[in-house]
């Protein structure tokens, strides 16, 4: 089937939406009726045809409204895309395992001929072809990152691996849940961690900080996030609190099924061949309580995970004020009947 | 455990009586993955009723993926695996080998590049040398080894005033002061080779006031031989013996106990276990654990590590 993109927006009119076939998609992130912090690790690609976790990067009826999105952001904001100088040669690396896998995974989207260094890209949904040199950056109109960032869904920070810890000091954030690449670039793995509350304590962080410098090249792994946002806005970042912040109060026991979206973050991690940083994708998925609730057993389930989630957390994640209307909203999706295990809709 | 490929081995040749370079391709002449400078790979040489697994620096060129090359030492003492590669594997001979793995990676903010080896050390600046020549970032060598006989390099090297060669039986010495005096702000200064030389350069260059992140070491180390000791599992009660010119981990691995591992040199932490129980000493041979850890002989690296006295639990 090829893909049909959708004409929407994600600010202003907020004229997002998903079709049914992308509901039914979704990498939903609960695979029971509670939610408990945890690392949740596992192998990347890999998962059911048609799976959001079929392929290394995703491209679904989204993907070309959420570029211009992208551009809109990064024409009010450059700072939203930053590399430091050292980190030029894991861009290329990033440039090529997307480039190769798109070209690879979708055949009718994307084409790459490569002649040695002398390269060649088609990028047809977003009607783009250029022809190139790799590892030379004058060849490109921008910097190999910010090149096929600007190409891509999702936010990306790329890792760089030095005493024993990871820094950020790269990437491409205009789809962030409420952080800021200007304020977290150059920090260390735990420095950007702080906030997330219990994680800590629960030595989380040391073992996942473990994990990530042990990976190879050629394994890669995904865990999925999530969060909650008033409208379907992809940049929720605190930069733009002012203009997204005060949202979170135009919810009504009326609208909470349509404004109210679920935000799941598909992570994934990539040691990368060149330069051995980490790459770090954050894709975002967008999907308001109604489309949640088709899927019954979805509903079901996130009735209980938000009814029943720990307080800070729900403070964290962003929803506290709206929680009363949130739960009673979702009460009425769930008849206490028990729900199958893992995270997909029953057929 | 690493993703591995089956590679055929297509070239042998002697670098030094000690010496040799082995070259490992596609059997179906497939691209291998890229990697980057320093990097290592884990050869596994099924060696009679035992399964070894050495990891060696790649000295190849990292943007070469039509193969694979290492440069191995004749180790008399060791447990076996160098010899088994100098005396079994000839070309055609096919092998499994892990994707490449870098514990030991150039710090691209440097300014300047000062790589210091000792003997076999050498190994991994040989493909530094390579991504140093296509970022062009500046950079010298200084390469130390006892005799020619060991100066594996010396073929390998590519001739260059920024490259120095000291050989101890011909009467020169490397002069440490001298190379860590006068370098640029943002110098970065890399060592592998023997114990000694690493501890030699940490030390000379806290004397002169580096600062300890632009240092970056890597010490040559397979795991070494020693008294053959048992050790017990806490789960199942079993009790394995670890022979002589095994390690831990191999004793672990052929009783079929699972255990995570990448480096097997004692460096990336894999491996780390719980010991339950010690009656006696353990010989930390690894650079995973701190001092205090080691101290209280609560965790054990079993691919570098041994065990001397009564009684070894480990928590498995
Ligand atoms: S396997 Fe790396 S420390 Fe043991």
């Amino acid at each position: 089937m090829t893909l049909q993109f959708n004409d929407e927006t994600f600010r202003g009119d907020y004229s997002y939406f998903n079709t049914e076939h992308a509901i039914k998609r979704l990498p939903f992130p609960f695979d029971r009726d509670e939610y408990v912090y945890s690392v949740n690790i596992e192998a990347h690609p890999g998962g059911p045809k048609g799976s959001p976790f079929e392929f290394r990067f995703d491209v679904d009826e989204h993907y070309v409204s959420e570029m211009k999105d992208r551009a809109i952001t990064l024409d009010d904001d450059p700072l939203r895309c930053q590399s430091l100088p050292h980190m030029e040669l894991a861009g290329w690396d990033l440039l090529e395992i997307i480039m190769v896998s798109k070209a690879e995974d979708y055949t009718d989207l994307f084409t790459l001929h490569r002649d040695g260094n002398r390269w060649h890209w088609i990028n047809r949904p977003l009607g783009i072809e250029q022809r190139f040199t790799f590892l030379d950056p004058t060849t490109l109109p921008c910097g190999p990152m910010e090149y096929i960032t600007r190409q891509t869904q999702g936010d990306f920070a790329l890792l760089h691996e030095r005493d024993g810890n990871l820094w950020m000091d790269a990437g491409m954030v205009t789809s962030q849940a409420d952080w800021s690449l200007d304020f977290d670039i150059g920090m260390n793995f735990f420095e950007w961690h702080a906030p997330v509350p219990k994680a800590k304590q629960m030595g989380v962080f040391d073992k996942a900080l473990k994990f990530l410098l042990a990976m190879q090249q050629g394994q890669s792994y995904r865990r999925l996030n999530w969060t909650m946002t008033v409208n379907p806005r992809l940049d929720t970042s605190p930069e733009n609190y002012h203009k997204w912040g005060p949202e979170k109060r135009t919810i009504t026991p009326e609208n909470v099924g349509r404004k109210q979206h679920l935000r799941i973050e598909l992570q994934s991690f990539w040691r990368l061949p060149r330069s051995n940083a980490i790459a770090f994708p954050i894709r975002c998925y967008l999907a308001c309580l109604e489309d949640i609730c088709t899927q019954p057993k979805w509903g079901r389930r996130l009735h209980r995970v938000l009814r029943d989630i720990d307080p800070t957390l729900a403070e964290y994640k962003g929803f506290a004020v709206n929680q009363d209307m949130i739960v009673n909203y979702l009460s009425q999706f769930d008849d206490g009947a028990p729900t199958s295990p893992g995270i997909f809709p029953d057929a | 455990m690493s993703k591995q490929m089956m590679l055929e081995v297509t070239e042998v040749e002697p670098l030094t009586p000690l010496v040799t370079r082995f070259r490992f391709e596609h059997p179906e002449k497939a691209p291998l993955p890229i990697f980057s400078g320093g990097a290592h790979v884990v050869v596994e040489m099924p060696d009679g009723e035992m399964l070894r697994r050495n990891a060696y620096s790649l000295i190849s060129d990292p943007n070469d993926a039509s193969g694979y090359e290492i440069a191995v030492r004749r180790e008399e003492t060791g447990r076996g695996g160098s010899r088994y590669m100098h005396s079994e594997v000839t070309p055609g001979t096919r092998m499994r080998i892990s994707v490449p793995t870098n514990l030991f990676a150039l710090d691209p903010r440097a300014r300047k590049h000062v790589l210091i080896a000792g003997g076999i050390g050498i190994t991994p600046f040989l493909s530094h040398l390579r991504q140093l020549d296509l970022l062009q970032q500046p950079f010298e060598l200084h390469y130390a080894a006892r005799s020619r006989d060991e100066a594996a390099g010396l073929k390998l090297l590519p001739k260059s005033a920024r490259i120095h060669v000291q050989i101890s039986d011909e009467g020169n010495r490397m002069d440490l002061g001298e190379i860590l005096t006068d370098q640029p702000i943002g110098t970065h200064v890399y060592v592998c080779g023997p114990e000694g030389l690493i501890s030699a350069v940490l030390d000379a260059a806290a004397r002169h006031g580096w600062p300890k992140g632009a240092l970056h070491s890597e010490a040559f180390a397979s795991p070494p031989p020693g008294k053959p000791f048992t050790v017990t599992l806490a789960k199942s009660g079993r009790t394995i013996e670890v022979s002589a010119s095994q390690s831990l981990l191999e004793a672990l691995e052929a009783a079929k106990v699972e255990i995570d591992w990448s480096c097997r040199g004692g460096a990336c932490g894999r491996c780390e276990t719980k010991v339950a129980a010690c009656d006696g000493q353990i010989e930390h041979n690894d650079h995973w654990l701190s001092r205090d850890e080691r101290a209280e002989q609560k965790k054990i690296m079993p691919c570098m590590s041994r065990f001397t006295g009564a009684a070894l639990v480990l928590d498995l």
